[in-house]
């Protein structure tokens, strides 16, 4: 059993030991849940170190075979960019926990039921970036809508269950979608090399160019959902307001890494043709998604609305780096995807505590936070600038790597793709105004800042942001060889700048 | 010399142990005080199914065409459609010894004295099980019945007591009784095309035997052949309530006790597919451009309608009786494809689906307020906090309904998706994945109803099932989970299994 399976297991363990402790024991079941998943986060960063970042072939296998007759394999394996995404999850897993200690302590369920599915969840996650069989992902992929689910509905507020039914439906729509494609693309196979989910082998298929436009249809619908792209993006916000701020972090900051993940790893990888094909349109779509989340985030009025939109900026960004087919622009995708989820953790969390605090999530509730809650706002504020991308915080990095990218290739979108920093600038700078500057507004007098706990829970996420925006070499040299490897077997390679150098 | 016709007794002897013990089931009603007769029966019954499946096991390598003087084809899939039946019928016969879920006294005017009489005097109708048996073994004849005499026999020996069964509902008895005579009245119609198209296929072909169907294919004006499948389909689309042969479904899935409701939903459309394969993969398989295109149709509405049609339901078995019919649906795609892949496909997704309707509808019988069980799903309402165990358990057997991964009913949809496309209907394929999705919604919005929904003062109760009905409902649960994650072993067995002698 390699190490990846260990640590994908492990959190599936704790989650059955966790369910032995009486319910009424809450204490220890939280203390439990977070150092089951400290020592995952503490294992997936050994298994990063022990990681050959040299070498663009997957490393930590495991196959076993699952099922025969369909010659579906258990197999895992991790390359750059499935480490990184690995780390993201198991990072923020604890940290989670620990900052929404109280988070699950009014839910339709009790506590251990809240933490038995964030221990599924945290599987599944681990599970989905790890997997190297096409039928397993899908597996993965569609099981980790359940304890989703059941987070949002149970322990979420106002309008939870129609939340959680819209953002079921909307996955399971595009998963089915994608199911459909994944038959397909099992069929050939079957036809040219042998029955297989293999994703390795699945690449080499010579698929006849309508067939492969269908598919890559299929599978990039059920992605653009996940992402979640403009037009497809219409549940996330009412599923961010509802759920609590912890799941909204894992939502948006992991769960919503699938959508692009799968881009990369399947749109791009087993459809190249296509891929080519519908570029224009998808970098089309991403533009469009990059100012109108821009814009719905400058007219929100409630705090967690604002986050959802900008994130579907950002996401907006991310597609664009993907779809460049350059190597800067994928690399920055990539970087940008754990940018984003460690940024909009902290935003999450902070604006999470800040709700609490006040009882209110409508940003023009909130008035002089900075001399109540100093050290509250302050995180806010670094958050929020990490957000907008202010260099020398870790997004500045990504989306000028991801704007350079596509530069070279798509100019026009690149140039309007800049316009959704200035709005972000906008978004980001209004709130920040209204509610921590400025006079302290009535009902705030008496806020409470970070106590230590919280104090404890934040600190690591600021301090990523502020050292991946100075030194984000380390997580480019996991990126960096595995993007090139994805670009060139594409069949691209990068445009030399028009322009004199 | 007149020699005796070679019978293969052996390869018959799952079905005459089934017959035998529902004769033996009629004697012990005639001759048995009432005091024990409940417990006897049930022994008899559970004993004779449980040696069926023995002796199931004990043929599962032999074959013939010639059993029972050649009215009989033993084969692979001849052999898993009767042992899927059997399972079934041994975990629903589980489920239907809870005697409460059925009438004091079936011949008393419902709310008559006598029947008032009857109940306080706790009597029971112990003619359930023979008549149970009767179906399961018309049920596996159908299954392996190598000529259209031999089918017909078979689908009035299963039919009728269903019939019967269907009106004995302990409460709401006017609406079972309705059920039943809806249900006897449409079936009656259906049989009677089944002879119809069986007497167009005779005159195409001058045989009666499936198999001697296929060989004169080309011989004779094609359109009476095709008059002759129309006809023999519709009766057993009826059968697997297909659109628009399915509107007797709601109904009788509604009317029935609860029990036998799942007993039919489940066995009733293995025995129905098992009939509908082996005519189409043998009788017809060589005059397939004339079918398949219909049923590709009948397929194509039958999912699309039975997926809509539940969104709207508010009664749980009715709503269960919609999917059962999307799911038939579904199904249809096994037998287009017109493939070993196919026929594998569905057996599993058969043995798969009818255990997973099963243990639902042995949950529903548990549900009740003081008056009975209640179907009505607004009174379900935050059953999740009352009963969590049942509630959970319910939830994860609509999931596998509604397919997905990790429970039976998603390997099932993908072995047969996969067959359709394989065989080139992919836009059947594509049908089949919306319909899904519709069908995905009104599952999802039961476990609202259960989990996300707090409960009101009329709500109900869960109450303590018995020890026949644990077994029954954790057993059937048991299997849809662990096909769901370890499918391998069945699959396999279903591709070995997946063989019709032509």
């Amino acid at each position: 059993m390699s190490l990846l399976t260990i640590i994908g297991i492990l959190p599936l363990i704790s989650a059955g030991l966790i369910a032995l402790i009486p319910t009424k024991n809450s204490e220890l079941i939280k203390k439990a849940a977070f150092i089951a998943t400290l020592i995952v986060a503490a294992a997936s960063v050994f298994m990063a170190i022990s990681f050959d970042k040299n070498s663009d072939q997957l490393q930590f296998i495991q196959k076993n075979s699952w099922i025969s007759a369909f010659n579906i394999n258990f197999s895992l394996g991790i390359d750059g960019i499935s480490l990184v995404l690995i780390l993201l999850s198991t990072i923020l897993v604890p940290i989670v926990i620990l900052a929404t200690w109280h988070e699950s302590d009014n839910g339709r369920w009790s506590s251990k039921v809240f933490y038995i599915l964030l221990l599924v969840l945290e599987s599944l996650m681990i599970g989905v970036f790890a997997a190297n069989d096409l039928f397993l992902f899908y597996v993965f992929f569609e099981a980790m809508l359940i304890p989703v689910y059941f987070l949002i509905g149970g322990y979420g507020t106002g309008e939870k269950s129609a939340a959680a039914i819209k953002f079921l439906l909307y996955s399971l729509f595009g998963g089915l979608l994608m199911l459909a494609s994944i038959i397909g693309v099992y069929i050939i196979s079957s036809d040219q090399i042998g029955a297989t989910f293999d994703l390795t082998q699945l690449a080499t298929l010579e698929i006849d160019n309508q067939t492969e436009n269908f598919l890559f249809l299929g599978f990039f619908i059920a992605f653009a959902i996940k992402a979640p792209l403009w037009p497809f993006h219409t549940w996330l916000p009412d599923a961010a307001k509802a759920a609590t701020p912890g799941t909204s972090v894992l939502l948006l900051g992991v769960l919503d890494k699938v959508g692009t993940y799968g881009m990369i790893r399947f749109c791009i990888q087993l459809f190249p043709d296509a891929s080519k094909t519908f570029t224009p349109a998808i970098i089309t779509f991403a533009v469009i998604s990059i100012i109108y989340g821009a814009f719905m985030a400058i007219g929100q009025k409630d705090i967690k609305g604002l986050i959802a939109f900008t994130s579907i900026s950002h996401f907006g960004f991310i597609t664009m780096g993907i779809f460049a087919m350059t190597t800067q622009g994928m690399s920055g995708a990539n970087l940008y995807m754990v940018n984003h989820g460690f940024s909009t953790a902290a935003l999450f969390l902070i604006a999470g505590w800040m709700i609490s605090r006040r009882g209110s999530s409508t940003i023009s509730d909130f008035g002089g936070l900075q001399r109540v809650t100093p050290v509250m706002a302050w995180s806010f504020f670094i958050a929020g600038m990490s957000s907008l991308a202010l260099p020398g915080l870790s997004s500045f990095v990504s989306e000028f790597l991801v704007l350079v990218g596509t530069y070279t290739r798509y100019p026009v979108a690149a140039i309007i793709g800049t316009l959704g920093i200035v709005l972000a600038a906008l978004y980001i700078l209004i709130p920040v105004q209204k509610a921590l500057h400025g006079p302290i507004t009535s009902g705030n007098e008496n806020l409470k800042d970070l106590n230590l706990r919280e104090k404890i829970a934040i600190s690591p996420v600021v301090l990523i942001i502020v050292f991946m925006g100075f030194y984000p070499k380390p997580v480019l040299d996991l990126i960096n060889p595995t993007s090139e490897k994805i670009v060139v077997n594409a069949g691209f390679s990068d445009p030399i700048a028009k322009v004199g150098k | 010399m007149l020699s005796a016709p070679s019978l293969s007794y052996m390869l018959l002897s799952p079905m005459l142990i089934v017959f035998g013990a529902a004769v033996l089931g009629v004697l012990i009603e005639a001759f048995m005080g009432k005091a024990h007769r409940a417990a006897v029966q049930l022994t008899v019954s559970i004993g004779a199914l449980l040696l069926a499946l023995l002796q199931l096991w004990q043929i599962k390598d032999m074959s013939s065409t010639t059993a029972a003087v050649n009215s009989v084809t033993i084969d692979k899939a001849g052999i898993f459609f009767q042992f899927i039946i059997v399972s079934l019928a041994l975990v629903a016969v589980l489920l239907i010894a809870d005697q409460d879920n059925f009438v004091a006294q079936a011949s008393a005017v419902p709310g008559s004295n006598e029947e008032k009489i009857a109940i306080q005097q706790k009597v029971q109708q112990t003619e359930i099980f023979p008549l149970v048996l009767f179906a399961v073994g018309g049920m596996m004849l159908f299954t392996v019945a190598s000529d259209l005499i031999t089918l017909f026999v078979a689908l009035e020996v299963f039919s009728l007591p269903l019939y019967l069964l269907a009106g004995l509902s302990r409460r709401r008895r006017l609406l079972s009784q309705e059920a039943a005579l809806k249900y006897f009245l449409l079936g009656a119609y259906a049989s009677a095309f089944f002879l119809f198209g069986a007497a167009f296929v005779y005159g195409y072909s001058g045989t009666v035997s499936i198999s001697g169907i296929s060989a004169a294919a080309g011989s004779a004006n094609d359109i009476f052949l095709f008059i002759g499948i129309i006809f023999i389909s519709v009766s057993l689309l009826f059968k697997i309530s297909a659109v628009p042969f399915h509107s007797w479904t709601p109904d009788v899935y509604q009317g029935a006790p609860t029990p036998i409701t799942g007993f039919m939903a489940a066995c009733t459309k293995v025995a129905a597919f098992g009939a509908i394969l082996r005519i189409f993969y043998v009788g017809f398989a060589d005059s397939q451009t004339l079918w398949q295109p219909l049923i590709a149709v009948i397929a194509v509405i039958t999912m699309i309608f039975g997926s809509v049609v539940a969104i709207a339901q508010r009664d749980v078995k009715r709503m269960l009786a919609y999917s059962s019919i999307a799911h038939a649906g579904f199904l249809l795609l096994g037998v287009v494809s017109l493939s070993k892949e196919g026929l594998a496909a569905s057996l599993f997704y058969l043995f798969a689906y009818g255990f997973t309707t099963i243990a639902a509808f042995g949950i529903i019988s548990l549900v009740r307020d003081s008056t009975g069980e209640v179907s009505d799903l607004n009174r379900w309402v935050g059953l999740g906090k009352k009963s969590p165990l049942v509630a959970a358990v319910f939830s994860f057997l609509l999931l596998s309904f509604a397919g997905i991964p990790l429970t039976s009913g998603f390997i099932g949809k993908f072995a047969i998706f996969s067959a359709a496309y394989q065989s080139g209907n992919v836009s059947l394929v594509i049908v089949g994945v919306l319909a899904s999705a519709i069908a995905a919604f009104f599952y999802i919005r039961v476990i609202i109803m259960i989990f996300f929904t707090d409960p009101v003062n009329d709500s109900v109760s869960v109450v303590i099932p018995s020890i026949r009905s644990r077994i029954a409902i954790s057993c059937a649960t048991l299997i849809s989970l662990v096909l769901g994650v370890l499918p391998s072993l069945l699959l396999n067995a279903a591709n070995t299994f997946a063989n019709l002698i032509k």
